[in-house]
């Protein structure tokens, strides 16, 4: 499909854009923003693994999570009226130690990779691309619906519950608000409604 | 009765009394106290007596018999035994004695004392402490003897317990003798270390063959052993008959009632020390240095605390301090190896200084408790036979020919001048000097209490009579021995070879030999006497004190103004009191106050009680912000955690 | 040419990322949510890379649940936030401390 050499361009093109990305989510103020480097960043994500042949997932992440997650995160973040200055506060006291973690943890995971020579850079090379005819979306479906069918629903009832919960979660009277209630309307009885008082009549002594 | 009863009955029958009448003090009454106590104390002098006589004829030989072991520790036998040779016999006999003439005595003074029967109950106590003490055939049961004698003064002297000062002077006591008694008890420790045995038989066997050894004390200096020893009981015995600098006890002492004065704090107990070390000659024997330091003591004792006597206004604080001035002269004796003639001035005084305290004791009870002596004067009136027997007192502790006190003082006096052991040309000196001494306060106390002028207020002197026949017989009965004893037994314990078996003398040492080239019966040496210099000293502090209390008291004045710096010095007693109550008591409570602030409130209750559940606490309180409730706070530590053992398998992978 | 290790790296890349964004954005629970995204999307890269390379598809299906349930924890945890800034009237981190000394 693509040369060798356009592969390494796109891939090292799309890491940088990718880590770019998420670095900006993770130092803009603004949430809104930092949604919307998110989605870049799933973006770069899915070229990446189109890069894999990986084409269903790249795709379902754009779809999925770029379409309802991401656009949920934006909603909430421009519905909730934030006050934004209390939550910059000390993000630079935080820096040194949050690099500090994040670098000793680089180290530590890049030590594991590169350290033996078991994952280095000659070893697993990209493997051949697939024929001409083949669907990952087919190949996908195919395992997803045999081997991991149970995994599946179970996975539909997941979102189910989360449904749920989400309204759940968010749902809530307002007392302020006018509203009828039917039942109620129709259970009423007279009683209720009208009272006879006996008074005497005024005047005419 | 077998001799074994015998021996088992003299110590235990003061005991009997005393148990009853301090347990059963309620059921038989004032009269039932002092009846079985002085039953039993009679009985055990009775007993003592006829031992004493079999000494004496021959009948009964040295007796070494081991009654009880109470304990066996590692091949060490601690034994109840008695050891009674002729020194013990002695001892026995004047230790009932006096305490038996000093049980009479107390029915008299002390007749409207609420504490009668306990009183009875502690004396009789006493005694038989006292006799376990000389009876003892071991270290420890003569140490046993030695702190029981040490409790029964302490509860006596704090008799009066009230009293703000009585209780001061019984603590001083017990802390003064226990500095004593720390010695001692590393004496004893010392002789188990070097015999391991605590018997005196054994010991003594011994003791020879370990002359030479010797001890390495701070860092590298050697002491010869048997030095070390010796030292250390002697410090002991300086604790208990109050040897400077460890006398500041006895005159406080005084506090207590007179009868205790007189029995345990005369005649007896405070004597222990200068029987212990005669009972130890053998070892002490084997070292020189220890007995120079004895004699130096001795002689400081002697002289020092008798220029004391001469400002104390307390009758029975002159008293006290000739008694510490006689101690003095005992040791000076144990000093220059004349052990019998510090036994034989230990009997001598015993008598007559007894005599002299129960005497001021029948002129305090004539005054209602009036001790101070310028408040005295011509009791004489009043007081004949009280008055004649504190003569013979006086003239027995001066040293007057014939008298008791005359023998066993000159006898020491010329065993010194005998001597040529490092020490004695200054000890000499001292006792020699000590005689005037002696002479001057004996004789101010005589004048001021029983001569010139009554100076006592007019309602006391309308109430004067002579004190009733619990009082005056005892006091007759000791003024017997206090003229007569010296002269008939001053030949068998000196030069006779009464206490050979007891005592052990080297050959060197022996100045009683010496002196016995000389002596030519009893009466030869009182006649003898006035051509001597002691003689001529008690003369002079005789006429000294004729002079200035009888005739011209005015001169003591100006005396006391001319030298207000020594004036001074003997009235605070050379500050000892203000240096020990400075230093070793303030010190000791300052010690005590940080032990109790530092480590008492600081370290136990602060850092280990309090501190434990600080500890936890802060412990707690650390842990406490890790559980901060921030989200970020738990994902922080979830995150190192994640590091951490990433780290971990990145190392052992 | 590339290889496995070159897209692990990115994936570790990714997920310090995540936890630096944990730390630096304590205070605000939107970005925390979305540096938890960060996180998972590392994962998953890692997986899609495993699959691809290991030629077995396991991988993608793993990453098929893990899409599943990253979009459930989206939901509720935008939900909860939501309710939570109804109560409180702020998504302040440092003001959530009720499981601390309960003073709030």
């Amino acid at each position: 499909m693509l040369a060798m050499g356009v592969i390494e361009i796109l891939f090292f093109l799309f890491s940088a854009v990718m880590v770019a990305a998420a670095t900006m989510v993770i130092t803009v103020r603004n949430p809104v923003y930092a949604a919307l480097f998110l989605v870049l960043t799933f973006f770069s994500a899915a070229a990446l693994w189109m890069l894999l042949e990986a084409e269903f997932l790249a795709i379902i992440l754009v779809l999925v999570y770029v379409g309802a997650v991401m656009v949920l995160f934006l909603f909430v973040v421009m519905m909730l009226d934030i006050n934004l200055t209390p939550l910059k506060e000390g993000f630079t006291r935080y820096l040194p130690v949050g690099l500090l973690v994040a670098l000793a943890m680089l180290a530590e995971l890049v030590l594991v990779l590169w350290s033996r020579g078991k994952l280095g850079p000659e070893d697993y090379p990209l493997p051949t691309p697939r024929e001409q005819g083949y669907s990952n979306t087919q190949a996908v479906g195919e395992w997803l619906y045999t081997n991991y069918l149970w995994p599946f629903e179970i996975a539909g009832i997941v979102l189910l519950v989360a449904i749920v919960v989400a309204i759940m979660l968010t749902l809530r009277k307002r007392p302020e608000s006018k509203h009828q209630n039917p039942a109620q309307q129709v259970k009423v009885r007279r009683s209720e409604r009208v009272r006879l008082v006996k008074m005497p009549a005024e005047g005419g002594e | 009765m077998s001799l074994k009863t015998i021996l088992i009955l003299i110590p235990l029958l003061p005991l009997i009394g005393a148990v009853i009448a301090g347990f059963f003090r309620n059921r038989i009454g004032r009269a039932g106290a002092h009846w079985v106590t002085i039953l039993g104390v009679a009985a055990s002098c009775v007993l003592s007596g006829y031992v004493l006589k079999g000494h004496i004829d021959g009948s009964i030989g040295t007796i070494n018999e081991t009654i009880y072991t109470w304990g066996v520790s590692g091949g060490i036998h601690f034994q109840v035994g008695f050891l009674v040779d002729h020194l013990t016999s002695l001892m026995m006999v004047v230790v009932t004695f006096v305490s038996l003439m000093v049980h009479i005595y107390t029915i008299g003074y002390m007749h409207d004392d609420p504490g009668y029967q306990r009183f009875f109950s502690y004396i009789a106590l006493f005694t038989f402490s006292m006799l376990m003490l000389v009876m003892s055939n071991n270290f420890m049961q003569l140490f046993f003897g030695w702190e029981a004698v040490g409790l029964v003064s302490y509860l006596l002297i704090g008799f009066w317990f009230k009293k703000e000062s009585a209780i001061f002077a019984n603590l001083k006591a017990f802390l003064v003798n226990r500095v004593g008694d720390f010695g001692f008890l590393l004496g004893i420790a010392a002789v188990l270390v070097t015999f391991g045995s605590l018997d005196y038989g054994t010991v003594f066997a011994a003791a020879p063959d370990k002359a030479a050894d010797t001890i390495s004390i701070f860092g590298g200096a050697e002491w010869s052993m048997m030095t070390f020893i010796c030292v250390c009981l002697f410090i002991g015995a300086m604790g208990k008959s109050a040897q400077a600098p460890l006398h500041v006890w006895l005159p406080d002492s005084m506090e207590g009632p007179t009868p205790i004065s007189a029995l345990i704090h005369a005649a007896t107990m405070v004597t222990a020390g200068i029987f212990m070390v005669a009972r130890m000659s053998p070892l002490f024997e084997l070292s020189d240095a220890a007995l120079s330091f004895v004699m130096v003591i001795g002689a400081v004792t002697a002289f020092f605390m008798g220029l004391i006597g001469i400002v104390q206004n307390d009758i029975k604080r002159v008293v006290a301090y000739s008694t510490l001035s006689q101690l003095g002269y005992m040791t000076v004796a144990l000093g220059v190896s004349a052990y019998s003639a510090a036994i034989f001035h230990l009997m001598t005084h015993a008598f007559f200084k007894a005599l002299l305290f129960l005497g001021a004791g029948s002129v305090i009870i004539a005054l209602h408790h009036q001790q101070d002596m310028r408040e005295m004067g011509g009791l004489r009136k009043w007081m004949p036979v009280t008055w004649i027997t504190a003569w013979i007192g006086t003239l027995a502790l001066i040293g007057f020919p014939f008298f008791s006190g005359f023998y066993s003082k000159d006898a020491i006096i010329e065993a010194v001048h005998e001597s040529s052991r490092f020490g004695s040309g200054f000890a000499y000196w001292a006792v020699v000097l000590g005689v005037f001494v002696t002479a001057l306060y004996s004789f101010r106390l005589l004048y001021l209490s029983f001569h010139g002028k009554p100076r006592m207020d007019a309602h006391t002197r309308g109430h004067l009579h002579e004190s009733p026949l619990v009082v005056t017989v005892p006091l007759i009965l000791l003024a017997i021995p206090s003229v007569a004893i010296g002269y008939f037994t001053i030949e068998p314990m000196l030069f006779g070879g009464w206490l050979d078996g007891a005592i052990h003398v080297a050959e060197k040492n022996d100045v009683l030999a010496a002196l016995g080239h000389h002596f030519h019966g009893a009466t030869g040496m009182a006649t003898h006497a006035v051509q001597t210099l002691p003689f001529w000293l008690m003369v002079a502090g005789f006429a000294v004190a004729t002079l200035v209390y009888l005739f011209r008291p005015q001169i003591a004045d100006r005396v006391r103004q001319m030298v207000p710096g020594i004036y001074r010095l003997l009235d605070n007693k050379y500050y000892f009191d203000q240096f020990n109550q400075k230093f070793f008591a303030s010190g000791a409570v300052r010690i005590g106050q940080q032990l109790w602030n530092k480590a008492d409130a600081g370290l136990i209750d602060g850092g280990l009680v309090n501190g434990s559940a600080k500890a936890i606490g802060w412990l707690s309180g650390i842990v406490r912000k890790v559980q901060s409730g921030y989200l970020y706070h738990y994902a922080f530590a979830m995150i190192i955690g994640l590091i951490g053992i990433l780290g971990v398998w990145v190392v052992m992978r | 040419m590339l290889s496995l290790a070159h897209f692990l790296t990115l994936g570790a890349i990714l997920l310090c990322l995540g936890v630096a964004g944990i730390f630096l954005n304590r205070k605000n629970v939107i970005i925390l949510l979305m540096a938890i995204e960060l996180m998972l999307l590392s994962v998953n890269m890692n997986f899609v890379a495993f699959s691809r390379f290991l030629d077995n598809l396991d991988g993608q299906v793993f990453v098929f649940f893990i899409l599943t349930v990253a979009a459930a924890e989206a939901a509720i945890g935008l939900a909860i936030l939501v309710a939570l800034f109804r109560n409180r009237q702020t998504i302040n981190v440092a003001e959530l401390d009720e499981l601390g000394e309960g003073e709030a």
